[in-house]
């Protein structure tokens, strides 16, 4: 099943809705992207980078004790967490980077939610010598301290966003704003597969890596392909990064998570692919939370990754034709998710890939022993610490997981 | 219809004036008082007003309008209620003027474009921009206007190419609405200096007037603009004054801007 009808279209969505200034920018980026494709030496530079300084291939790990307690699948983990700088983001930025370097750019801008991203964006260009700006909700910059600092440190300038809901959305908006005042000189380095055309494709494509390596290693680990994959989904740059290579694969069920948030009927949640309506939200036609007036609402999550009203085109088409399968977590689920694996694995799970965590535990049991089930462990939760302990460390977990 | 639009550019023109399209936002600071700035850009000059519809996520939108936008969600601005409240009562206190709707695709969306093109032309609006709508995305929504005889207004930027500008020009409805710089809506102290040349190209393939915005906040700027173009946009500087003093404030921004644009 082919996903992309037209450019940048995946079956009704994608698409380019943009101020007309941004056009010629991304007719520009669509064709330097294209032409990049084409140079085997670009494909190099970026996987030599990956190699030598992301430190990838990023393992796949056998989850023996986790296998064990929930009685099901075989479960293996895509170790994104040992990426450099701590999550599969930085697979995009490097990319996108080198790309921005191609086409003479002399700046950069992104979006950041949870900070990873602007992390890895203002990584990637301390490594290449690039000024960088990260726009970040000011509500964002307050929970994510961390990563604030990482980014400082690393020489970029933070700008807090004050409007609207002061989380990723109006941080994306802002930097759609600013790169519509700079658009000569300057690169919008985008996070997720998300956004206008040609952003969702080039996303995909830099971060299909984690799956073309998944394929590569299952059949050294387990001689076959996968039974299940799941990945959590935000703007769902790694979900997307993992299935893409195996949508194919008829008999690899593929698996999303988005962010259940205080449950599904609260209203407070971050599940477009669930619960959204078909709309029009940073420059492409997906699914979006928004009421009956096109107003978009505010996600929630606990965890910040997770916290968008939006999700990437290709990720909405492949729900939509039943490709995807979605469900969700919530926040306590995820939360009861990060100490499980912490207390089984030896591995503290990024807040956002808990969610694929959370769901993991019942896949495995559905699947049933004998059948091979991967996880994409997308980040570390470092990052994230402050926000769970915050909450208290529960008793109970202490005693289970021990 | 877009004869109307046509109308107010051609007795501004008889006059011996460039056009002032004047943009507020309605809802701002609530639906009934929107009315009256309306009303007052009207009585300070404006030929045509623009509606504006707040998104929650103005892309094209500088701080002022941004803002704004906030505050007409709050006090419950949707299409549906600009359509059914404002749009009517700006109608009957203005009979005169074209109204244009300001407003994101998705908030049409929601609508639905069909429903949309047909409750607005029943209300009395003219034509319609879209700033997150580029010809590539806009076929179905401007076959939906087109029916109704709605104009689907284009925008034209700094940084499409001639070639480009040519086909939204020769493609236009209503008016072509000329972004003067790079960059959200806002007020500037300069405009660029190529705007001239930007301007005198798009009207040699424009069937339609052809007006230039954002940027532009006082009347020698309009001046110096309108002089190469059929007349000027000016929103923040409006929305600016209506939010600081009232309709009185809007009605003097824009009678100072129609001294600038007397020819
Ligand atoms: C570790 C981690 N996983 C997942 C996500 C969600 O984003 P996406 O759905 O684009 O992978 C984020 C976003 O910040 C993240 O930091």
């Amino acid at each position: 099943m082919d996903t992309e009808t037209a450019p940048g279209r995946f079956g009704r969505y994608g698409g380019r809705y943009v101020p007309e200034t941004l056009v010629p920018a991304h007719l520009e980026l669509e064709q330097a992207y294209a032409e990049a494709r084409k140079d085997p030496a670009f494909d190099e530079q970026v996987s030599q980078v990956l190699r030598e300084y992301v430190g990838r291939e990023t393992p796949l790990t056998p989850a023996r004790r986790l296998t064990e307690l929930w009685g099901g699948a075989e479960v293996w983990l895509k170790r994104e967490d040992l990426a450099h700088t701590g999550a599969h983001k930085i697979n995009n930025t490097i990319g996108q980077v080198l790309l921005a370097r191609r086409m003479g750019k002399k700046r950069i801008i992104a979006e950041t939610g949870a900070g990873q991203h602007g992390v890895a964006t203002a990584t990637a260009c301390a490594l290449f010598g690039m000024p960088c700006e990260v726009f970040m909700g000011a509500v964002d910059v307050e929970r994510q301290s961390l990563n604030v600092f990482r980014m400082k440190a690393l020489g970029a300038k933070v700008t807090p966003v004050e409007s609207g809901s002061r989380t990723l959305k109006d941080a994306m908006n802002e930097a759609m704003r600013t790169w519509v005042a700079q658009v000569e000189d300057t690169y919008y380095v985008i996070g997720s597969a998300a956004g206008p055309h040609p952003y969702p494709t080039i996303v995909r494509d830099f971060q299909s890596v984690i799956g073309r390596e998944v394929r590569t290693q299952s059949l050294v680990a387990f001689g076959k392909l996968p039974d299940a994959i799941i990945a959590c989904i935000g703007g769902g740059s790694n979900a997307i990064g993992i299935l893409h290579p195996f949508i194919h694969d008829k008999d690899v069920r593929l698996v999303g998570v988005e962010a259940g948030g205080h449950g599904l009927s609260s209203g407070q949640h971050g599940a477009s692919l669930t619960l959204g309506t078909e709309g029009v939200l940073h420059g492409s036609r997906s699914l979006v939370l928004q009421d009956e007036n096109g107003q978009i609402i505010e996600a929630h999550s606990i965890s910040a990754g997770l916290d968008y009203p939006g999700v990437g085109p290709e990720l909405a088409h492949l729900a939509k034709t039943g490709r995807l399968e979605v469900r969700t977590a919530t926040d306590d689920e995820a939360l009861a998710a990060f100490y499980r694996v912490s207390r089984t694995e030896g591995i503290l799970p990024a807040l956002e890939s808990s969610h694929a965590f959370a769901r993991a535990e019942d896949l495995a049991r559905e699947l049933g022993k004998g059948k091979h089930l991967v996880i994409n462990c997308s980040g570390r939760g470092d990052k994230d610490v402050a926000t769970i302990a915050a909450r208290g460390i529960p008793a109970a977990i202490g005693q289970e997981g021990a | 219809m877009s004869g109307e639009i046509a109308e107010a550019f051609a007795r501004a023109k008889a006059r011996g004036e460039g056009a002032l399209v004047a943009y507020a936002m309605a809802g701002d600071p609530d639906l009934a008082r929107s009315v009256d700035v309306f009303a007052a850009c009207v009585e300070g000059g404006a030929d045509i007003l623009e509606i504006g519809v707040a998104f929650s996520d103005p892309i094209a939108d500088g701080p002022v309008i941004q803002a704004a936008s906030e505050r007409a969600l709050k006090a419950g601005a949707t299409l549906r209620r600009v359509l059914d409240e404002v749009v009517p009562a700006v109608r009957e206190r203005c009979p005169q003027t074209p109204l244009v709707v300001m407003t994101y695709v998705n908030v049409v969306m929601a609508l639905g474009e069909e429903r949309y093109a047909k409750l607005a032309r029943e209300r009395g609006v003219a034509g319609t921009i879209l700033p997150d709508l580029p010809p590539e995305e806009s076929a179905s929504i401007r076959a939906a206007f087109d029916k109704e005889g709605l104009a689907l207004i284009p925008l034209c930027a700094p940084t499409t190419s001639p070639a480009r500008a040519e086909t939204i020009a020769k493609d236009a409805r209503g008016f072509v609405y000329c972004v003067s710089v790079a960059g959200v809506t806002g007020m500037r102290s300069e405009l660029p200096a190529n705007l001239s040349e930007r301007l005198e190209l798009v009207r040699r393939f424009s069937p339609v007037p052809v007006v230039a915005g954002f940027g532009i906040s006082t009347a020698e700027q309009a001046g110096v603009v309108g002089a190469h173009a059929d007349g000027v946009v000016v929103g923040s500087a409006i929305v600016r004054a209506a939010q600081a003093d009232g309709p009185a404030a809007a009605r003097q921004v824009c009678a100072e801007l129609k001294r600038g644009l007397k020819r």
